[in-house]
């Protein structure tokens, strides 16, 4: 492999873990902080990734469309957990595992309600669609680096979120000791859904960022859940610092597994969980 | 609140009562019932036997697995390949086998699994049901997306004397009767000897076990290899009836599937599991077989109602059938 080819599959890579990253940052606060198994998360990814695409096919613009479709996001997620999710945090595993696969269920159905069961493109804007040349015949799409830029700013603003603001504050003190926190007067319901509509969020962006690269397709949100479940149970539940790393290091070994080793591809990133499950039970940043 | 609870480990009189009468309207079924049906409850019995190897884990032990699919298939997977192109193989070597690679493969799954708990536990058995799913999806020597076709189905004879020919759906229907009967006997009781009780004080209490001097470790990996193989067995009735595998019966809707089925009749004693998957696969065919009304077809939808379906039943009834008429018995209050 020669170096602009690696480049390339560095940066892809490195996009690659930004955006699970974005997903399993959402996933393991939900899991961290009020102990839900979430397997609905991965309908929000497709969530965000199809209003991007009717979005931006009314707005005429991926900006609005990012704004517009971040807002619709966070509203279903406070919907959702105000009516469902809020009733389910003290109870069972199992049930909290049955009600979110129910809801992919309903999730995919209305989908296919809305916006059919075909494959849909959402064009690149204009303003990113250039590409940057590295040798004569290898360049690299502007877009994906502004994919990993928007990923990168989220991560710093959740990262200055979590603790460096008396929200961020808040959140931990729910996340450590849930009943010492409420008898100081912190309101954990209203913690709750704003965490709830964060971990939404998320996924919703980064469900719209990724939607002109990867396009639009029903069951996107599946495939990308079980990767983010991995990304989680080697960062070690609750530990947004964990998933960042995790992220990262199964973007690498995915994409370099794809370039190095097509016919294990699939299977590299498990045989990863599995050192590590030897290693570390818990995962690496157990919390 | 990870420890999942078990209901009605013994059951009352009228239950067997009901279960022994049920028998008696198996036995008779197919006497009586349409070829559609007699296939229709064939292919339910087979998945009462996977609901109740997961019953072992999810009731019986309190271990929430998310990937049992993933054993289903692979033993459907063995038959596909131990069945040549164009003869038919003995179900008495064939069988084993698949057991066997089913159970070895939960065991070397198991041995990774088994020592994570709660969330992980899901999260990681789910992953490695999906790498399964991955291994069979992506290689093409392995049949690949589309799967592969059995198109022999297993003889069973002795010394050249057909005992049941499995090609006959009637015959099917008692020989997987058969399984299923001898499978919930089975587990009855495993559920009550030594080795029952400990997997089921793990799901009460697991330090507390540890703390008795059980190798908590062994018992649980145990439980997994043999709930592995129960699901195989399961998985290989499959591949002989519908003469057809593919890594779809691996993949996580199916996981979920078994884990509702367990859950809709009552979990952790077996029975529970039966009536759950007959309930289930009862459900789902009548979703997909609701009528058009106006311009709208209603069975198209399947996957809402389903949803819907599953989303009602884990708020009202989230112990299933039993744990309502436990609820009933406690005078109205929660069984928990």
């Amino acid at each position: 492999m020669d170096f602009p080819t690696f480049l390339i599959q560095l940066l892809n890579s490195v996009q690659y873990g930004l955006l699970l990253f974005m997903l399993a940052a959402g996933l393991t606060l939900i899991f961290g902080i009020m102990g839900v198994v979430n397997l609905a998360h991965g309908s929000f990814y497709m969530l965000g990734a199809y209003l991007a695409y009717w979005l931006s096919g009314y707005f005429g613009s991926l900006t609005l469309a990012l704004l517009g479709g971040v807002v619709l996001a966070v509203l279903f997620g406070l919907a959702l957990e105000w009516l469902l999710f809020c009733h389910f945090y003290q109870r069972d595993h199992l049930d909290q595992v049955l009600l979110t696969f129910g809801l992919i269920y309903i999730f995919e159905e209305l989908r296919s309600m809305l916006w059919g069961d075909d494959v849909h493109g959402v064009p690149i804007p204009e303003l990113l669609s250039a590409s940057i040349p590295l040798t004569d015949n290898l360049s690299y799409p502007v877009y994906r680096l502004f994919m990993s830029g928007v990923c990168i700013a989220l991560a710093v603003g959740l990262y200055l979120l979590i603790s460096k603001t008396r929200l961020g504050m808040k959140i931990r003190a729910g996340a450590f000791n849930r009943d010492m926190a409420e008898s100081l007067g912190i309101n954990i319901k209203r913690i709750h859904a704003v965490v709830f509509a964060l971990g939404v969020g998320l996924a919703a962006v980064a469900g719209i960022v990724a939607a002109p690269v990867s396009s639009v397709y029903p069951n996107m949100g599946s495939q990308v859940l079980i990767m983010c479940f991995v990304v989680v149970v080697i960062g070690g539940i609750g530990s947004v610092r964990g998933a960042l790393i995790s992220a990262l290091l199964v973007g690498l070994v995915d994409t370099f597994g794809k370039v190095l080793l097509p016919s294990m591809a699939g299977m590299m990133v498990y045989m990863l969980m599995a050192t590590v499950l030897l290693w570390k039970p818990e995962g690496l940043f157990k919390q | 609140m990870s420890t999942a609870k078990a209901n009605l480990e013994t059951l009352p009189r009228s239950v067997q009562v009901v279960l022994a009468l049920a028998l008696v309207v198996l036995i008779a079924f197919p006497i009586i019932g349409a070829d559609f049906y007699t296939q229709m409850v064939t292919r339910m019995m087979i998945l009462a036997i996977f609901a109740m190897s997961l019953d072992l884990l999810q009731g019986v032990t309190g271990l929430v697995s998310l990937g049992h699919a993933a054993y289903f298939g692979l033993a459907g997977y063995a038959l596909a390949f131990l069945t040549p192109q164009g003869e038919a193989v003995s179900l008495w070597w064939t069988l084993p086998i698949a057991v066997l690679v089913s159970g070895l493969a939960a065991l070397v799954i198991g041995f990774f699994v088994v020592r994570t708990h709660g969330i992980y536990f899901i999260m990681v058995t789910m992953a490695f049901a999906q790498m399964v799913f991955f291994l069979f999806f992506d290689n093409k020597v392995l049949g690949g997306s589309d799967g592969l076709y059995i198109n022999f189905k297993p003889t069973a004879s002795v010394m050249g004397i057909t005992l049941f020919d499995l090609d006959n759906k009637v015959s099917m229907y008692y020989a997987t009767l058969g399984a299923m009967v001898i499978v919930y006997v089975f587990l009855r009781r495993l559920l009550w000897s030594p080795f029952g009780r400990a997997l089921a004080g793990i799901r009460v209490n697991e330090h507390r076990m540890r703390a008795m001097g059980f190798g908590t470790f062994g018992y649980k990996l145990s439980a997994f290899t043999l709930a592995g193989a129960l699901a195989g067995l399961a998985g290989y009735l499959w591949g002989v009836q519908s003469g057809y595998i593919n890594p779809e019966l691996m993949g996580f809707h199916m996981s979920a599937h078994a884990i509702m089925m367990v859950i809709l009749g009552g979990m952790g004693n077996f029975a529970g599991a039966i009536v759950g998957a007959f309930t289930f696969e009862y459900v789902l065919h009548v979703f997909k077989d609701l009528p058009q009304v106006g311009s709208v077809n209603l069975g198209k939808h399947w996957q809402l109602w389903m949803g819907l379906f599953i989303v009602l039943v884990i708020v009202f009834a989230s112990r299933g059938v039993l744990g309502l008429i436990a609820q009933v018995k406690a005078g109205g209050k929660p069984h928990d």
